[in-house]
């Protein structure tokens, strides 16, 4: 089936109706021009990770970066924060040839990134990550008050002014980490504003906040580069669009509301994707319930969950992050204790923890995949065998020869790329990353699979290629649990569809029966069906 | 699953489960072809890793600038093939026990602990298999005596640490004052004199010309070897101290794994004070006094990161060979012990300082061939 924006009709149909919202982007986007990259080139030994990219960043326009994974927006970005130097090419930053030796000296010009892991220090409070590095001080004391003043000003700038400035980070949401990241930038007098996928660790409804800061930020004049896998978030924000490709820039300023998804992605991926899921069974192949879950409850996560799982069945949960799809996920799983309820695989009560589970034949991929399931150094084989080198195993030795044979095998069934499985996993893609966790539950005979974010920070060549294995391994008879934020994801992949709202399933149906405004609906304000039973 | 495949039109690329050759780009082929065919490669001794590998030869190097120290400061005793066979013995002689020490250490360094307690549990077990009760049952008795106290000890830092949630640091540190404590009070805070002819020829007799701790050390170094490296226990070590909660995720027992850890780090403590035993033909409270930190640092020289998840045995067991041969070349030279000891903090500092810019050369070499992976 075919995305919704894949329509150009459809597209531009959106930004109309959005046009109020935005104030007039004309003006903005003729801001004077305050960076312009021409044929910039950095090589790393064995790779040119950018190879020519071509940049233009108005002041007041938020300028999008779209390219796969590997195409060279990290490096870019870091190129722009003084991380690496450019080994060619020109830097012209506010009319004059720039280069920024390092991270300090790109702060002190005016260029301040928000990377996706914020780099916050989490036992400091608001005022002093803020300042962090550049102190009001006065004979080597820090100005407390002068500190907490500014930053108070910043923060209500930001249209945050709730946010004590003597506050601990490390008791902030995500959302609230993001925004004093951002007071950091403002606290340099940023003009530009690098944001690196700044919408992966927000909730829905907190991206429509960090799009009115955005617009705030751009309405004083402020450029934002802005990076995101997620076009639909490019069209509403962005003003223009830059693509990369292999470290070349491919397609330049185009303009980011009109331009028809189809031609993204063709410059993206150098080739045009019409399907994005894979096309589900005709008739209904499902066979007996696999998985059931009765009345699960933890305490403020989840209360008096049902559900089950036929083999052979996709099952997709929609809600928002908050809504106890994942404490759902991982106390299925037996990482988590419920309170009350049970769990049985094939009729059978599962005697708690993650061993039992994955004994009886459930696997997982984790939510956060570098923390929660990669060894990073460890080679690929490794974390593709990591739940299975027991079965391997002759009376205790392992078998690497074996366990390299059936990573290859995956490695090759999921196309990872490169395919070369005693390299350590830490050097793959994040899309890679992501398809050795979900490779490990390939092996051995896993007859329930649980996916949490399956797809985050994946881009859309490889997105696609997961669907087809995730749907392939449904044609074999194999049951997946599927929790994604992405309400599309869930309707595209999935057989039936439950959708969560604080921690109870408000809805549960067949997904041809759903459409997208409904489910979200359900799952923000639940205007629609209050209380609906599941 | 043949029969489910849908038609090849609406979905061009879909995988297929068991694989058939996709189409790739081109680019990408370049890259991935050749190292692709290496991937069923296999060497038995293959294990501790390239970047390990490379670490331990630096080990090695530094060994022979010691070994070059040595035949400078004395020409005419390095000049005497028999001298330097003898010395070669007495060396890992010397280093013969710790080592033993050192190999479970690592075991539970890699596995994401520390155990600060195994100086006492070698006493305990000394003093413990050396009581005029236990030296009754004979040599068998004292060894299992001493192997059992051992296990028992590090099982209790391991439900310790495992189940009751404490920090390794605090529950192993807390088991050295406790363990020696009880050494004391066991012993009566007397040399407890072992009677056992077989316990005491154990240090003072050779086999073919070497003596039997030496064996000891290489047994126990290569049953460490093996069990990291080629076994599940080795697995689950390095996934439990690389990253808990995947290992656990996994479906590995990380509790029960990281108990078993501290109770092998026991059992090295219960053979390190049967040796330590024969050595001194006695035992009592105060012996293999700050063990833990030749331990500790041996561990660590041999490149074993301290954050866990990555480490060698035979890194460990070079690191404890250059301790020993400082020691060694000071005794020669009739240099102090406190002037040894400084060049032993210094040789920690600079090995860790060498570590970390090896470290990160290759983590930068790795970056470097990234091809698909800049983002």
């Amino acid at each position: 089936m075919a995305l919704p924006e894949d329509d150009p009709a459809t597209a531009s149909a959106e930004a109309v109706a959005e046009a109020p919202l935005v104030e007039a982007p004309a003006d903005t986007v003729a801001g004077e021009v305050v960076l312009r990259l021409t044929d910039l080139v950095k090589t790393f030994p064995g790779v040119r990770a950018l190879d020519g990219v071509q940049l233009e960043v108005r002041a007041g326009e938020v300028h999008c970066l779209l390219g796969q994974n590997g195409a060279g927006k990290s490096t870019l970005i870091k190129v722009l924060s003084g991380v690496h130097q450019p080994d060619s090419g020109q830097v012209e930053w506010r009319g004059e040839p720039a280069t920024f030796a390092n991270p300090q000296a790109a702060m002190k010009a005016g260029i301040a990134t928000i990377y996706q892991e914020l780099d916050l220090v989490e036992d400091l409070s608001v005022a002093e990550n803020a300042f962090l590095g550049h102190e009001y001080r006065s004979f080597g004391f820090v100005r407390r008050g002068r500190m907490a003043r500014h930053t108070r000003q910043i923060l209500s700038r930001l249209g945050h002014g709730e946010i004590p400035p003597g506050r601990m980070v490390r008791s902030l949401p995500a959302a609230g980490k993001q925004i004093v990241s951002m007071a950091r930038a403002l606290s340099h007098e940023a003009r530009l504003i690098i944001m690196d996928e700044p919408s992966a660790v927000l909730a829905h409804d907190e991206v429509g906040n960090l799009f009115r800061i955005i617009r705030e930020l751009t309405a004083q004049g402020i450029a934002v580069i802005y990076i995101s896998h997620r076009l639909e978030e490019i069209r509403e924000i962005g003003d223009r669009v830059t693509v990369l490709k292999d470290g070349r820039t491919t397609a330049a300023n185009l303009p980011a509301r009109d331009t028809p998804t189809r031609d993204l992605v063709s410059r993206m991926t150098g080739r045009t994707i019409e399907y994005v899921f894979p096309d589900r069974p005709s008739d209904d192949t499902a066979g007996a319930d696999l998985l059931q879950v009765e009345g699960l409850t933890r305490a403020g996560e989840f209360a008096d969950v049902s559900l089950n799982v036929r083999a052979g069945e996709i099952v997709g949960i929609a809600g928002l992050v908050g809504s106890g799809r994942s404490e759902l996920l991982e106390t299925i799983y037996g990482a988590r204790l419920p309170e009350a309820g049970s769990v049985r695989m094939n009729g059978k009560v599962l005697r708690p923890g993650v061993g039992a589970a994955v004994r009886a034949g459930m696997g997982m991929a984790p939510e956060e995949r570098k923390s929660q399931a990669l060894l990073l150094g460890e080679p690929i084989y490794r974390n593709v065998t990591l739940a299975t080198f027991g079965r391997y195993a002759r009376l205790g030795f392992t078998n690497a020869a074996k366990e390299r044979a059936e990573a290859d095998r995956i490695a090759e069934t999921l196309e990872l790329r490169p395919r070369d499985v005693d390299r350590p996993v830490r050097t793959l893609s994040g899309g890679n990353q992501q398809k050795v966790v979900v490779g490990r539950w390939l092996l051995g005979g896993t007859k329930l699979l649980l996916l949490d974010e399956p797809t985050r920070g994946v881009d859309v060549g490889a997105r696609a290629e997961l669907y087809q294995v995730i749907r392939a391994l449904a044609a074999q008879g194999v049951g997946v649990l599927l929790v994604s934020s992405e309400v599309p994801e869930v309707l595209g992949l999935s057989d039936r569809v439950l959708v969560m709202r604080e921690g109870r399933v408000v809805r549960e149906a067949a997904a041809g029966e759903l459409d997208e405004n409904t489910v979200l609906d359900l799952v923000m304000a639940g205007s629609l069906m209050e209380g609906a039973p599941a | 699953m043949s029969d489910a495949t849908p038609t090849p039109t609406a979905t061009p690329e879909r995988p297929q489960l068991p694989a058939q050759s996709p189409p790739v780009d081109p680019a990408e082929t370049a890259v991935a072809g050749d190292k692709a065919a290496s991937a069923g490669r296999l060497s038995w001794w293959r294990g501790d890793g390239g970047d390990g590998a490379k670490r331990n030869l630096g080990l090695i190097g530094v060994l022979a600038a010691l070994i070059v120290v040595g035949a400078i400061t004395k020409p005419d005793l390095y000049g005497d093939p028999n001298w330097v066979w003898n010395n070669v013995l007495a060396i890992l002689q010397l280093a013969s026990v710790v080592g033993v020490v050192t190999v479970g250490m690592t075991f539970v360094i890699i596995g994401g602990g520390i155990d600060l307690s195994v100086g006492a549990i070698v006493a305990l077990a000394g003093v413990w298999c050396t009581t005029v009760a236990t030296q009754s049952y004979g040599a068998a008795g004292m060894i299992f005596t001493a192997l059992a106290v051992g296990i028992c000890v590090g099982l209790v830092n391991g439900v310790l640490i495992s189940y009751g949630r404490l920090v390794p640091f605090i529950a192993t540190l807390a088991m050295l004052v406790a363990a020696r404590g009880l050494a004391a009070s066991i012993s009566n805070k007397q040399t407890q004199v072992s009677s056992s002819t077989f316990i005491n020829d154990i240090a003072a007799r050779k086999v073919i010309g070497i003596p039997i701790l030496v064996y000891i050390l290489g047994a126990v170094v290569l049953a460490g070897w093996v069990v990291l490296n080629r076994t599940t226990f080795g697995r689950r070590t390095i996934a439990v101290g690389g990253n808990p909660e995947a290992a656990r995720l996994a479906g590995i027992n990380v509790r029960r794994h990281t108990m078993l850890l501290y109770a092998l780090s026991g059992l090295c403590c219960g053979i390190a004070a049967i040796m330590l035993t024969s050595q001194a033909t006695s035992a009592q409270a105060a012996m293999a006094n700050l063990y833990e930190l030749d331990a500790i640092a041996a561990a660590i020289i041999g490149g074993t990161l301290l954050s866990g998840g990555r480490g060698t045995i035979v890194g460990s067991l070079l690191g404890v060979i250059i301790f020993a041969t400082i020691t060694n070349l000071f005794a020669i030279n009739g240099l102090s012990i406190e002037a040894q000891n400084m060049v032993k903090g210094g040789i920690i500092v600079a090995a860790v300082l060498v570590q970390q810019f090896q470290f990160k050369s290759v983590t930068r070499l790795l970056a470097r061939n990234r091809v698909t992976t800049a983002t």
